[in-house]
């Protein structure tokens, strides 16, 4: 599965809007039990599961009917729960959700899926000035309980329009709820909790890990989803709240703050550079979980952040100013951050430009020996 | 490749008239009343595409009710709607002053347009939802949503019903079927849509509306609603309100002189009238034809609705300084109380007392409701509670909010 990936591949003419796209149908049989499930499957399984249990959620976007969208996370939706309930839209990512938030208003819960991160830019209006305002501009008269799902991020050599993080461009705007998640367990529970969620949920789907966990290490070979434990999902409807990180490494020496892929590439930094790491997956970047992040840096002395997206005003500059704001007592070093470089997203240079972790035990090293340059 | 041989020009449309220069409507093409077929709901569009580039008219320049579109409106709803139309007016002139006043921060009047949204305000039900932008006020006060509740939004005062967070009015009553308005011009056209297709998805009997600025045809979103509308035919009727000018750019910058608003809707296969929205009855029954196809489910309908702007743009516009001074009084096709106020009249149903004394209740009502709202206080005399600007961001607070007011000491 890790070599669907490789840039050989990519040059035997895959088509970068296809290349994660999955030979198994995501749909997982209904039935009780906990079954392993990658991270389409588990999304699957989230939206059949809420659709099932709440005739007002219903799912559309590009190529989402029918055929069950590009990367398959809305697969066989159409054909267990009827064609108006999960159904193809115009490739017009405005009128997309657009037409989510009149729906909202009308009190069905849409989850609509843009294709790629990198086309949200023509729904930003849409997202920012009116699903996140609703509430407050009407006192209170009108809400709008969509969810927005999308692949984002890199490594799958999508060059610069298949590739970006956009998610701090949402974590700056009041009334939005970003979430994403960086494993099959965590996508169901959270994107089940996204769609009961009263508020607008920008829902980011790291593609990179749609069919296995990616510690950065392109090179060496990779294991599918099926076995990790997170890869273990029950079938039945169960909850991942929004707002909680959670540590996926206990440590002593440094807090890594990550979400999405860079979940993976710290852990694997941290094995590499051998400095003992709290890893921390926020999961939700708004509402953030300030507690377990002021805890662990309180703890450790030291913290460095990690994302896929570059630099400047990435969302690692609010957490680095946060920890900066409340931790600066007990910090033992300068936060250290490990980004995309300040460049559009370049494909020949994934490899230089996505932070690995070669780039994070660096920063890890650094920060532990008290300079994070 | 062949070369040019002549240089390139580049092409900026302009007005018919500029400031000094005398208003000339000689390019308008005006059908006469009565001139243009009705033709069933049921029609194809494709059958149809020529009513996009005609006029419907019922009224004629006497003032009599005349053609296949006449609604046959009966006397006491039309002298409901002229009542409609002199309240919203009144109300227009009252809140200008009170911003000249310094008693608000903003104003938008809506002169010369009101029998649009008074007449689709009364013949749409309040479980329908409207999606206006900022020249509806008509589809409130129609339905007698209070005035002052109004004005103690364009306040901002204790009793401002948005908490201080909106413009003046930029206001929302979802019990009177009036959607939140956004600044933001167009975005409400695909949400429109979108509650429109949520109806039908769940089988309701609810229908949308809404209404955009000839200028702002020219947004992306007018064009995605118009997709989303014809693919899903989706119940909802799109007012394009072509008053003839957005702020200074005339009509032609948002590509009227090219073709017709309405006749935009043929491309997406969408039935499209274009109507005079000085006509109080040709916009009844523009509306009625719209509603009825919505209702029986064959879905979107467009209304050019061709009026003109007759008022500033806003408190902040000085149309002197782009327009002819007088091109609104020269409007051929007049003004919308005084047309139906002449039908009514022409008819027995009417007549110059009545008219003066519903000017003059008209002002009463107004002042009545100036007085009530005044006394909670104009700009900055009074406000809502502080605490309203952090509450309602999300249906629970978070801590970042809850941390920020405190620090604000609420
Ligand atoms: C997206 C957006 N761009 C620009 C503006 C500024 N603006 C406010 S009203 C206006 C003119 C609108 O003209 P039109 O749509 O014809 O409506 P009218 O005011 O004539 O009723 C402009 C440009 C805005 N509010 N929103």
């Amino acid at each position: 599965m890790s070599e669907a990936y490789s840039p050989a591949d990519q040059h035997d003419g895959i088509d970068p809007d296809m290349a994660d796209a999955t030979e198994t149908p995501a749909s997982i049989s209904e039935g009780t039990g906990v079954v392993p499930m990658n991270m389409i499957q588990a999304l699957n399984s989230a939206l059949a599961v809420k659709m099932t249990e709440d005739p007002n959620v219903l799912s559309f976007g590009e190529d989402t009917g029918f055929f069950g969208g590009v990367f398959r996370v809305t697969d066989q939706l159409q054909q267990k729960h009827g064609l108006t309930r999960s159904f193809d839209a115009p490739i017009n990512e405005s009128g997309i959700v657009g037409a989510a938030i009149g729906m909202a208003a009308y009190g069905l819960r849409p989850v609509v899926e843009i294709q790629f991160a990198d086309y949200i830019y023509p729904a930003y209006d849409q997202i920012v000035s009116e699903a996140a305002k609703m509430r407050y501009r009407s006192g209170g008269q009108f809400s709008t309980p969509i969810v927005v799902r999308s692949p984002y991020g890199g490594g799958i050599f999508g060059g610069q329009t298949h590739s970006q993080s956009p998610e701090s461009l949402f974590t700056h705007i009041a009334g939005l709820k970003v979430v994403v998640p960086s494993n099959p367990y965590d996508a169901k529970g959270l994107l089940t909790a996204a769609i009961e969620d009263d508020d607008p949920v920008i829902f980011f789907e790291p593609k990179r890990l749609y069919n296995g966990p990616f510690d950065g290490w392109h090179q060496k070979p990779i294991s599918p989803w099926k076995s990790q434990p997170e890869a273990q999902v029950p079938t039945e409807k169960y909850v991942v709240p929004i707002g909680e990180a959670k540590i996926v490494r206990e440590g002593s020496d440094v807090t890594i703050l990550a979400w999405g892929t860079m979940v993976w590439v710290s852990l694997a930094a941290a094995e590499h550079a051998g400095v003992d790491a709290e890893v921390i997956d926020l999961r939700t970047l708004v509402p953030l979980d300030i507690a377990t992040i002021e805890a662990s840096v309180k703890k450790t002395g030291r913290c460095v952040i990690v994302h896929e997206a570059p630099k400047t005003s990435g969302y690692g500059a609010e957490l680095s100013a946060l920890v900066q704001e409340r931790c600066f007592y007990h910090l033992e070093a300068p936060i250290g951050r490990v980004c995309g470089w300040d460049t559009p997203y370049p494909h020949a240079f994934e490899w230089e430009y996505f932070p690995g972790p070669e780039r994070v035990a660096t920063a890890l090293k650094a920060v532990m020996t008290g300079g994070a340059r | 490749m062949t070369r040019n041989t002549q240089p390139l020009s580049l092409r900026v449309p302009e007005p018919s008239g500029r400031p000094g220069d005398a208003p000339d409507f000689s390019g308008l093409k005006l059908d006469v009343a009565g001139a243009v077929d009705r033709p069933p709901v049921d029609s194809r569009p494709v059958q149809m595409t020529d009513l996009a580039f005609r006029l419907v008219r019922v009224l004629d320049d006497e003032g009599n009710a005349v053609g296949p579109w006449n609604p046959r409106l009966d006397p006491d709803t039309a002298r409901r709607g002229l009542k409609a139309m002199i309240l919203t007016r009144a109300f227009d002139d009252r809140m200008h002053r009170a911003h000249r006043q310094g008693k608000t921060s903003f104003y938008m009047k809506c002169t010369g347009e009101e029998a649009i949204a008074v007449a689709q305000g009364m013949i749409l039900s309040r479980e329908d939802m409207g999606f206006p932008t900022y020249r509806q006020q008509g589809l409130l006060i129609s339905r007698g949503y209070p005035l002052a509740t109004m004005m103690n939004q364009i306040y901002s005062n204790a009793a401002d019903p948005i908490k201080g967070r909106q413009l003046p009015i930029m206001y929302s009553a979802r019990d009177f079927g009036f959607f939140t308005i956004s600044g933001n011009l167009g975005t409400q056209l695909p949400q429109a849509v979108g509650w429109a297709m949520a109806s039908a998805y769940k089988g309701d009997d609810k229908i949308a509306i809404t209404w955009i600025g000839d200028g702002s045809t020219a947004e992306s979103d007018f064009h995605s609603a118009l997709t989303f509308a014809s693919v899903y035919r989706a119940p909802v009727i799109i007012n394009v309100v072509n008053n003839q000018w957005a702020i200074s750019s005339f009509q032609g910058i948002a590509g009227g002189n090219e073709t017709t608003f309405a006749s935009k809707a043929i491309g997406y296969g969408l039935p499209s009238l274009r109507v005079d929205g000085n006509d109080f009855l040709a916009v009844w029954a523009a509306t009625q034809w719209a509603e009825e196809r919505a209702r029986t489910n064959q879905g979107a309908t467009l209304i050019e609705m061709f009026t003109y702007r007759g008022a500033p743009h806003s408190t902040s516009d000085d149309p002197s300084k782009y327009r002819p001074a007088d091109e609104h009084d020269q409007w051929p096709l007049g003004d919308p109380i005084q047309r139906l106020r002449q039908h009514l009249t022409l008819i027995g149903e009417w007549d110059d007392e009545q008219h003066e004394a519903a000017l003059k209740e008209a002002v009463e009502q107004v002042r009545a409701a100036g007085k009530e709202s005044e006394a909670i206080g104009t700009l900055g005399q009074s406000r809502p509670s502080v605490k309203e600007m952090f509450e309602e961001v999300y249906a629970t607070e978070d801590w970042r909010i809850t941390e920020q007011r405190g620090e604000v000491g609420i």
